[in-house]
């Protein structure tokens, strides 16, 4: 689904500001993975997003997404393949427009013609797709999206992505923002919508627990790195205590090679 | 003296649209506005003046105004400086470019010209040439209406409306922002030039400096518009639009007229325009600050009820007990 090969990125390159945010990273993900990232701030996580979905240009390296080289397509050919959501819910929809002129926009992804689309039928299928999230929006259609709370904008933003019928979801913390009903809502409206819709997620959190209990793989991340890379077998077996403590020991080998390095 | 205000509130009108676009709908501080108005007004004058018919005139006036508005958002998406900055030069720009269309010269008159607004009296010779004329706008500003209705209700236009209110939903949903800015810039500068097309033709001439201050007198008919009702659809978007385009020029008509007894001469048109702009805004302020502590006092006012409710079951509960 998506190779990730010998990519870099180092932002300010040739100024006193230069910094690498990631170093030669080697990812690949198979179709139907559900991946979870952990890794404190400034590790990386986000900036791998930004550049698997094209905010920005990679450094170095190559990018195959679908069995095409993406890596100079711009954001928006590569938001067909990609349904991104982001840790803040007022990111994926548009405050000022209704619910049905938001999610019309996403049913028909990309350039679109003078065509009216929004018709009654679409207005049912849409009212139906609603009722999956049990917030009552279905009644709300022309509701503007500005009045909606958090947790109901950002299962709206999922429910439009999914809608949009994207091969891999890029999750950027997308329940931190919400308080712990409405995060467990969305969580589990996530993982309805992966399985229902068979999609292929890459999932940043900074809960530990939703990192072991939710998909098939794991990866921690640290200063501009892939540190740990557990299948499915070894999370199996997994704590956060246990995670913790890997952690600690791969950052402990570390120093120690630091420290032989320095050392007279 | 009263259908005139009307006309020319109605001809104002198409040119708020365009202002509506770009201001609320795109969410683009577009000052190319000041220079494409005059470029609508030329391009219908000497078209007129050169023969090629009233249809034609006004075509090639929208078409002028639509290019006015392609160099705007390229300048800006090329160059990636500001659309303020954008606009700005491509107003600059046009004033020369427009005195070219001129022929040179800073103003062209049509006087003994065949225009649209001493056509339209002949429709139905048997009215009040006047009432004719104030009919036969109503119907053009209200088919251009009909025209940006559908517009936004189609696929494309919904994008352009989604990029004005999230730019980042635009690129996640496959829309590539650039091209929506430049047809969304390019249809507001159209309206804004086919408006100046017909002033020229209402008022007998077109000049070179047509366009000056336009931007703020649309915005300040565009929040007088806003007081009158509030609504997210489109069709009731563009009518408040009109009304508060016909309100806007009845009050310059006040100031104009009446104005002469608290000694106001037309040039201080612009300052009252600008004062009412700002009083528009302060007025939303104040309103939107009051409805807020409005709701603050009410959630409180509902809390303490909540809470003496619960004491008071309490009480209730001990005195059983």
């Amino acid at each position: 689904m998506l190779k990730i090969e010998q990519v870099s990125k180092v932002f300010y390159p040739g100024t006193v500001n230069e910094k690498t945010a990631l170093e030669d990273i080697n990812l690949h993900v198979n179709e139907g993975d559900i991946i979870t990232v952990v890794g404190s701030n400034g590790s990386g996580k986000s900036t791998l997003f930004n550049l698997i979905s094209g905010t920005y240009p990679v450094t170095g390296g190559t990018l195959v997404l679908d069995g095409k080289d993406v890596t100079n397509a711009p954001e928006y050919k590569r938001a067909f393949t990609i349904g991104r959501i982001f840790q803040d819910p007022t990111k994926g929809t548009a405050a000022k427009m209704s619910i049905e002129d938001n999610m019309i926009t996403a049913y028909r992804k990309g350039m679109r013609g003078l065509t009216i689309s929004l018709n009654n039928e679409m207005r049912d299928f849409f009212a139906d797709e609603l009722k999956q999230l049990s917030m009552g929006l279905e009644l709300r259609l022309k509701d503007n999206v500005g009045l909606l709370s958090g947790g109901q904008r950002q299962a709206l933003t999922l429910l439009m992505t999914v809608i949009s019928k994207p091969k891999m979801l890029l999750l950027d913390e997308h329940t931190a923002a919400l308080d712990p009903r409405n995060a467990q809502i969305v969580m589990e409206l996530t993982m309805k919508f992966i399985k229902d819709y068979k999609l292929t997620a890459l999932m940043v959190t900074h809960n530990m627990q939703h990192a072991i209990d939710f998909g098939n793989r794991l990866l921690m991340m640290d200063e501009g790195k892939i540190i740990l890379d557990l299948d499915r077998e070894h999370k199996r077996e997994l704590t956060v205590a246990k995670l913790v403590q890997m952690f600690k020991e791969i950052k402990q080998k570390e120093y120690d090679n630091d420290e032989t390095l320095l050392a007279p | 003296m009263l259908e005139g205000i009307f006309v020319d509130g109605l001809i104002f009108s198409i040119m708020v649209l365009g202002v509506l676009i770009s201001y609320r709908i795109l969410d683009f501080a577009d000052l190319t506005c000041d220079g494409s108005f005059a470029t609508g007004a030329a391009i219908a004058t000497m078209s007129i003046v050169n023969g090629l018919g009233i249809p034609l005139a006004l075509i090639l006036a929208f078409v002028g105004g639509a290019i006015a508005g392609f160099i705007t958002a390229t300048i800006h998406n090329r160059l990636k400086v500001p659309g303020l900055l954008a606009g700005i030069l491509t107003m600059t720009m046009l004033y020369s470019i427009n005195i070219r269309i001129l022929g040179n010269r800073a103003n062209v008159t049509l006087l003994g010209k065949t225009t649209l607004f001493n056509t339209i009296p002949k429709w139905i010779p048997s009215l009040n040439s006047s009432i004719v004329l104030l009919i036969g706008t109503l119907i053009i500003v209200f088919a251009v209406k009909s025209i940006v209705d559908i517009f936004f209700r189609t696929d494309l236009g919904i994008g352009i409306g989604a990029l004005g209110s999230n730019e980042q939903m635009v690129v996640s949903l496959g829309m590539d922002p650039k091209i929506l800015k430049v047809i969304g810039i390019g249809f507001s500068n159209a309206l804004i030039a086919l408006s100046g097309g017909l002033l020229a033709q209402y008022q007998g001439f077109a000049d070179a400096n047509l366009g000056q201050g336009m931007v703020v007198q649309g915005l300040a008919a565009i929040m007088i518009g806003e007081f009158l009702f509030d609504s997210n659809r489109i069709s009731l978007i563009t009518l408040r639009v009109i009304f508060g385009a016909i309100i806007y020029k009845g009050l310059m008509f006040l100031g104009r007229y009446y104005g002469y007894y608290i000694h106001l001469t037309p040039s201080d048109l612009k300052l009252l325009t600008g004062i009412l702009v700002i009083v528009s805004l302060i007025i939303a302020q104040t309103r939107s600050a009051a409805s807020t502590a409005d709701a603050r006092k009410k959630a409180l006012k509902r809390n303490k009820e909540r809470r003496s409710a619960l004491l008071d079951h309490k009480e209730d509960g001990n005195a059983e007990n």
